[in-house]
């Protein structure tokens, strides 16, 4: 099976109205609704009700989404995942992310919520890591559950906890990057990077996505929608890419057509591996608005 | 004598008597500053304004004009009743004219545009005349056809000259290009120019001309400098205005014309601005230049003209205070009259030698059809401006709006009003998706290979009515309270009263 | 079965938002008071939104003030239902009528 393009998970914060009936126009591959940090204690019942509709509303139906829902240990936590999973989320976010024991927690309930309301549907957790203790512990929690579908870190906290703060060069973050890297790939989940909080600041942030996308991350969490193009664009394959892509599914569908069982290019034999990462990086270049509907 | 006219076979020609006293009132030496009247109610006693008559005046002042407000004043004071009133525009700032409306002095309205309370009051039923809303090019047809006849023009300046000579791109309140003046000043019967100061003569290049002008008064203030640019001169930080600037620019990426000597014209506003410099990057990137840029003339316009990108401003109106400077600094930007911009009965109309346009709507509906000056509510709320001029004659021309406003669809499915024939309309750029005129196959089959998103436009009304709900019928009296002229001063459509 | 209330508001006087104020009164029944920025088009389908909203929730003798600033359906339905929660004083909502 192709893996799903997680470029960009754009953050909405639950009591942010305005947003919340937006943002699916600036088409993120994942839409994060925010019921924790971004919401006030006083209005955690309004952003829950208004997620809870939004994720049923139709301009959602064809966009991934998630909601970062409180920490199972204050009053809001599983409420709000009472309300997301009825509602049909596709990923729960878990806030602060320390150890398994926080995955299997909250993969509990979740359980236990879908089995209460009968629904089919298997919710994917998303991890976020924003401790040093989370760091240690990446490679346990990015296999801890089935539901795993990957571990973004949550950069703000985590320099807090490493008595440091963030720089552009994002020195930094190297050992928590490449650890998270690690345990992601190590369990076949997807890494995905901490926000960049100056909207305005585009050189800083593509670089800072050049970095993230050279160490193998699959995409980022984004706090404004204008962020979204700068993304798909530096994630966007390269034309040489795209002209070997098209070659190799070109040479694939000839030896098809032709009954023959072994492809090959330029007298190499192209293997499934290849032929899928051909693919991926045609859907890619779709998605980033390289290529017209017909190729 | 008698030999002359026998010879010449008429009975004209008139000896010579003595030199300056042939031409009624010209002598030699008359004072050089008769012209310059004490008052604005001198200058009106002068032009021979009588009741029933037709007064104009130009809108370059937009939101920050001070001008038809005081004149309307001083004539309301003097005592007029049943004038007709014939400004290029009105802005919100003229809300007083329902005053004006309601203590008789004014009994009837030529305009482009009717916003704010007094395009609220005028849909309730103010007037008994129906406003006659004309374009910018089908202002100066009325005018030359003989349907607008204007008696006296009333034309506000940053600087004049005691003689008559007039500009809009210095002084005080810069307001730029004076192209919709000049046309008052070159067929009103009686021309008084009303400046803020007064500059030696000859003040020169002038674009309202000395043998235009009967009488020149200076007045404290035309304009109020800080309101009179129209709209944002930043760039936006709106991600809907930058996302519908991103599909613009890419759609005119696309569209077949962006090529070296391509011209454009786009409008005020956020996502217009940002297509401009979205587009700038793409100029840059692939090396192209274009012949000119048209119309109303933004500051990111000349910012593309100073770095090259477009070789020639033509402005009809500068839209902020970088586009009123430059239009007295850089030689290759422009002023040109409404005439010159948009008369569909003009020798020539620039819009004819136009590639691009972009504009805005109000409304959409599934005919391609555009309403730019009723609200969803149908209130008078906007500007015919150079929308169905422009729409007609360029190559391509583009509509962009967000698919709703909040609650309320922009897509529908009969406009309120129509403006804009949809035969004219070549593409609708909604952040939900983009819809091309069934008549341009080619186009459409171009930009879907470019990768845009395109679809029907019921799709787009579908899914505006599924965001908002089915709206209820706005309901309408009989009485007609605007008429809708298209370019040629034929009747597009009307507005009701609302009920 | 009605509920006892306390008055309580919900939403903001944002663009596409709407302020909902609940106010449990002596009369009998639903009463809706609505000031909206697009009451021309869909005054009629906003009141019918609270009054189904407020019905399905099971509250009676109270009044619904909605001051709409342009709000999506969705919306309008959320703040209500945060109002008359609130006004319940309940946290969890009976999820199968919302």
């Amino acid at each position: 099976m192709k893996p799903k393009l997680r470029r960009s998970m754009l953050f909405v914060p639950g009591s942010n109205t305005g947003m919340v009936c937006n943002a699916f126009i600036y088409k993120p591959d994942t839409v994060m609704f925010d019921l924790e940090d971004s919401v006030a204690l006083s209005e955690k019942d309004s952003a829950r009700m208004m997620v809870f509709h939004a994720l049923q509303h139709f301009t959602y139906k064809d966009i991934e989404t998630a909601v970062r829902v409180n920490p199972l240990d204050t009053p809001f936590g599983l409420l709000d995942l009472e309300a997301v999973i009825r509602a049909g989320v596709d990923i729960v976010r878990l806030p602060k992310t320390d150890t398994v024991e926080d995955v299997l927690d909250m993969e509990r309930e979740i359980e236990r919520i879908e089995i209460k309301i009968g629904s089919p549907k298997k919710t994917m957790l998303l991890a976020a890591i924003e401790s040093a203790l989370g760091v240690v512990n990446a490679v346990d929690i990015a296999r801890s559950s089935t539901r795993m579908m990957g571990i973004a870190l949550g950069a703000e906290d985590f320099v807090r906890d490493l008595h440091t703060q963030r720089t552009k060069e994002g020195h930094e973050l190297m050992a928590a990057r490449n650890q998270i890297l690690l345990a992601a790939r190590a369990a076949k989940i997807g890494a995905f990077d901490s926000i960049f909080s100056d909207v305005k600041d585009k050189e800083g942030f593509m670089h800072e996505v050049d970095l993230i996308k050279g160490l193998g991350f699959d995409g980022k969490s984004l706090i404004n929608p204008n962020q979204i193009p700068w993304l798909h664009s530096a994630f966007a394959p390269s034309q040489k890419n795209i002209n070997w892509a098209i070659e190799v599914l070109e040479a694939a569908k000839d030896a098809k057509e032709r009954g023959l069982g072994v492809i090959s290019l330029d007298g190499k034999m192209v293997d499934a591996p290849v032929i899928l990462r051909a693919e991926w990086i045609m859907d890619l270049a779709r998605a980033s608005g390289v290529l017209g509907e017909e190729q | 004598m008698k030999d002359l006219h026998q010879q010449f076979n008429t009975q004209e020609l008139t000896p010579i008597n003595a030199p300056f006293f042939t031409c009624k009132e010209k002598k030699k030496g008359e004072d050089r500053r008769a012209k310059l009247c004490e008052s604005i109610e001198e200058s009106i006693k002068r032009s021979g304004l009588q009741d029933g008559m037709t007064i104009s005046f130009h809108h370059a002042f937009r939101g920050g004009d001070l001008l038809i407000n005081n004149v309307m004043n001083v004539i309301a004071k003097m005592g007029f009743k049943n004038l007709t009133l014939a400004s290029s525009s009105l802005a919100s700032v003229n809300d007083p004219v329902i005053e004006h409306i309601k203590n008789g002095v004014v009994t009837q309205i030529y305009t482009s545009g009717l916003r704010s309370k007094l395009g609220e009051a005028i849909s309730k039923g103010l007037m008994e005349k129906p406003v006659q809303i004309h374009s910018h090019g089908g202002r100066v047809h009325l005018i030359q056809s003989g349907e607008l006849k204007i008696d006296v023009a009333f034309l506000g300046v940053p600087v004049c000259d005691a003689f008559g000579n007039a500009n809009g791109y210095s002084g005080r309140s810069k307001c730029g290009s004076l192209g919709y003046a000049m046309i008052d000043a070159q067929h009103a019967e009686y021309v008084i120019v009303l400046t803020e100061s007064l500059e030696e003569y000859p003040n020169v290049p002038a674009s309202l001309h000395q043998d235009q002008v009967d009488a020149v008064v200076l007045v404290d203030e035309v304009g109020d400098p800080s309101k009179i640019g129209a709209g944002e001169t930043r760039m936006t930080t709106n991600p809907k205005e930058l996302l519908l600037a991103s599909h613009t620019a890419k759609l005119i990426e696309h569209s077949g014309l962006f090529k070296e000597g391509f011209s454009i014209q786009t409008g005020t506003g956020g996502a217009s601005l940002a297509t401009t410099v979205f587009l700038s990057e793409k100029m840059e990137e692939k090396g192209i230049h274009a012949s000119f840029g048209l119309g109303g003339i933004t500051g990111t316009m000349v910012y593309m003209l100073k770095r090259g990108l477009i070789k020639t401003l033509l402005d009809v109106q500068s839209f902020d205070e970088f586009a009123a400077k430059s239009l007295g600094e850089n030689k290759n930007h422009i002023e040109i009259s409404a005439n010159e911009y948009a008369n569909p009965s003009s020798k020539g109309a620039a819009i004819k030698q136009l590639d691009i346009v972009v504009l805005s709507a109000l409304e959409v509906d599934l005919d391609f059809n555009v309403n730019v000056i009723t609200g969803s509510k149908g209130f008078l709320r906007g500007a015919s401006g150079g929308h169905s001029d422009t729409a007609a004659e360029a190559k391509l021309s583009i509509i962009v709006a967000p698919l709703t406003r909040g609650r309320l669809p922009t897509v529908t499915k009969r406009v309120n009003t129509i403006v804009t024939p949809g035969s004219t309309v070549d593409v609708v750029i909604t952040d939900q998706g983009i819809a091309v005129n069934p008549k341009n196959v080619e186009l459409k089959a171009r930009l879907k290979k470019a990768g845009l998103q395109i679809v029907e436009m019921q799709e787009l009304y579908d899914r505006a009515i599924a965001l908002c709900g089915e709206p209820a019928e706005i309901k309408y009296a009989d009485k007609v309270v605007a008429v809708i002229r298209y370019r040629d001063g034929s009747i597009i459509d009307v507005v009701r009263q609302l009920a | 079965m009605s509920k006892k209330l306390e008055t309580a508001h919900a939403g903001t006087l944002e663009s596409s938002d709407a302020f909902v104020r609940v106010i449990p009164v002596d009369a009998k029944g639903i009463e809706i008071e609505l000031e909206s920025s697009v009451e021309e088009i869909y005054g009629d389908a906003i009141r019918a939104r609270v009054l189904e909203t407020a019905t399905a929730m099971s509250v009676e003798g109270v009044k619904i003030i909605v001051q709409d600033k342009g709000a999506l359906d969705y919306v309008i339905k959320a703040r209500v239902q945060t109002a008359i929660l609130r006004a319940l004083g309940e946290a969890e909502p009976d999820w199968s009528v919302l």
